[in-house]
């Protein structure tokens, strides 16, 4: 199972997000233990493990909702950051640093509503949460408040009507409505966002994301809820997220037939540690994974621990 | 007929008033789900800006247009009085955001006695008058020796209120800000994670509603022709009728509201007794709270399942 001449993956290359020791500590409860991974740029990676293992908890960290106890997230624009910038960024103090071609965001240093507005950080929830009095493109509109209000002026050209407001608005509408075409729900434009059925505020919710024209889409049990078909048009809508927007996914997912299907790396945790990393096809024979999530008894986790020293003993 | 005419005219000018007092704390509660009892002192105090700055005007600049000097003590009103309630939002209020949810209330009751013993500290507890700014009525009707007039300051009062409404409507229903205000309304955290800075966006209501509140302490004093440190109680409380009886968190509501509150006011002194307006001003806020909890536009909370 572990190769001798380990496989330099895409995702050590190239990482849009590197997540270093990441602790989360509620009174004495550790809900995060000592959690290292990096999500490949261009990467469909997903976080899998059983209930309570620390997944959602992990996102928070990420997206600014929980302030870790101790860790460091690096998010790189562009490029992954050198090492001199990263320690440069790190030392000063400052939550991140942007050149002409890359940035450097510590996205544990973030309030949250800069985690999106600056690190093009997106999210979606497990439970939905979209503004359900406010419109379907309204809904839409919202998330690109930022890039309307550095146009509109605070607004003020908003109310007199200048032209580059006019223009601002006119461009966010069209994201909009692209975005609206690409989830199916034009026809719905203009109806309370509550009133449509589950699947459509899923596919809304992540349509919304997307409007804030994020770099690193994060996604919360995604597929949770939807029926086999509309699983499908999930895949699909993520693989096209991927593909036409150079968006990369970190999502968090319970459907294996999902996991297997569309990621190109998992990370398996549970008890609030990292048990397994790497491609689906790794991850899905690694015993340590398959122990967490089937249960065995006392005997077979022996039996596992065994073949595991064993493994660890003949690479070294 | 002809005094059902004229208590209709003042009716209509005094919930005006009202109306746009009401906005502001149907914003404040619709936002941050908290009923801002200094409001109608930070109205009172915006009154007595106007009058600062209009003596000012009127005699050490000397300007005599009444119009210009009236458009001037608008706009230096709007700007303190709003700077004011930014200050008070960032002291009082914020400090206490995430903490239970009767802390703010408890601090707005404090800045509201806070603010009404220091304009009777600093401006003395008499009445301050001005001299009547326009005078001028129009005479709709006359019959046997009854005049229906229409006062100018009740056509300026009318028509500033509906053209404001206008302008606040379009703020919220179709500008950015608008959008990320009724954003952080339903889900202050969503909103967060979208990128919209929420203590800007709740500063900035608070800025909205004493911009509104500043137009109404203006309209006041012209109407009126005094400023006392205690008119800031009443008139709050009347407007904060108005935003329960409209529906609070609704804006319509709110003004639907104070017209009809001042309706009510000003036809109970024509035809009843004077002595008990308020009495009847708050009789109707008790029957809508029994009757019609959500107000008459508000939306029922509909829990789903």
């Amino acid at each position: 199972m572990s190769d001798n001449a380990l496989p330099i993956h895409g995702w050590d290359k190239d990482p849009i997000l590197t997540v270093e020791h990441l602790f989360m500590r509620f009174g004495g409860l550790v809900a995060v233990n000592d959690l290292s991974f990096r999500v490949g740029r261009g990467d469909i990676t997903a976080l899998i493990g059983p209930n309570g293992a620390g997944k959602t908890t992990v996102f928070n960290c990420i997206t600014g909702f929980y302030k870790p106890s101790e860790g460091r997230l690096i998010l790189g624009h562009g490029r992954a950051p050198t090492a001199e910038e990263l320690d440069a960024v790190t030392l000063n103090g400052e939550r991140g640093l942007s050149s002409s071609d890359a940035g450097v965001y510590l996205l544990e240093r973030m309030p949250d509503y800069k985690v999106s507005g600056e690190a093009k950080v997106a999210r979606t929830f497990q439970n939905i949460r979209l503004f359900s009095g406010m419109t379907v493109l309204e809904n839409l509109m919202v998330a690109q408040h930022n890039a309307l209000m550095t146009a509109s002026g605070y607004s003020l050209k908003g109310l007199l009507g200048l032209p580059s407001w006019t223009t601002a608005q006119k461009d966010a509408t069209e994201r909009a409505k692209y975005w609206l075409d690409k989830v199916g729900l034009t026809e719905r434009a203009d109806d309370p966002a509550g009133d449509l059925p589950y699947g459509a505020q899923r596919r809304l919710e992540i349509a919304r994301a997307m409007c804030s024209g994020p770099i690193l889409l994060c996604l919360d049990e995604p597929a949770a809820g939807l029926n086999p078909r509309e699983s499908l048009e999930l895949n699909e809508l993520l693989r096209a997220i991927r593909a036409e927007h150079g968006t990369s996914i970190l999502l968090i997912e319970h459907d294996m037939s999902v996991v297997m299907e569309i990621s190109d790396h998992v990370v398996v945790l549970d008890y609030g540690t990292k048990i397994s990393d790497g491609t689906p096809e790794a991850v899905k024979h690694d015993p340590r994974v398959v122990a967490a999530y089937l249960g065995v008894d006392e005997d077979a986790v022996e039996a596992v621990e065994a073949v595991l020293d064993e493994a660890t003993g003949a690479q070294s | 007929m002809d005094v059902f005419v004229q208590q209709l005219i003042n009716g209509l000018t005094l919930g005006s008033i009202y109306g746009l007092i009401a906005i502001g704390y149907t914003m404040v509660f619709g936002i941050i789900g908290m009923v801002n009892f200094a409001h109608g002192d930070v109205f009172m105090v915006s009154s007595f800006i106007a009058l600062i700055c209009f003596l000012l005007v009127t005699t050490v600049m000397g300007i005599t247009s009444i119009f210009l000097a009236l458009a001037i003590v608008l706009v230096v009103a709007m700007f303190f009085t709003s700077l004011m309630n930014w200050a008070i939002e960032r002291v009082a209020y914020r400090p206490l955001r995430g903490s239970f949810r009767l802390a703010p209330m408890i601090s707005a009751i404090g800045m509201s006695i806070f603010l009404a013993n220091f304009v009777q500290v600093s401006q003395g507890p008499r009445n301050k008058p001005v001299p009547p700014m326009v005078t001028d009525v129009i005479v709709i009707m006359e019959r046997e020796g009854y005049q229906v007039t229409l006062a100018w300051k009740q056509i300026i009062i009318m028509v500033l209120t509906s053209v404001l409404l206008f302008g606040f409507w379009y703020l919220v229903q179709k500008t950015s800000l608008g959008r990320a205000q009724r954003a952080v309304e339903q889900d202050r955290k969503m909103a967060a994670l979208l990128g919209i800075n929420v203590d800007h966006t709740i500063s900035l209501t608070f800025v909205i509603g004493a911009a509104l509140a500043a137009v109404a302490g203006t309209m006041y004093l012209m109407y009126y022709g005094v400023a006392n440190f205690a008119d800031g109680f009443v008139p709050g409380v009347k407007a904060f009728t108005a935003a329960v009886l409209g529906g609070i968190g609704s804006l319509p509501g709110a003004v639907l509201g104070g017209l009809l509150i001042g309706l009510i006011e000003v036809f109970w002194s024509a035809y009843f007794s004077i002595e008990y307006k308020d009495v009847a001003a708050f009789s109707i806020l008790a029957i809508t709270l029994i009757f019609l909890p959500q107000g008459l536009l508000g939306r029922p909370e509909v829990e789903k399942v």
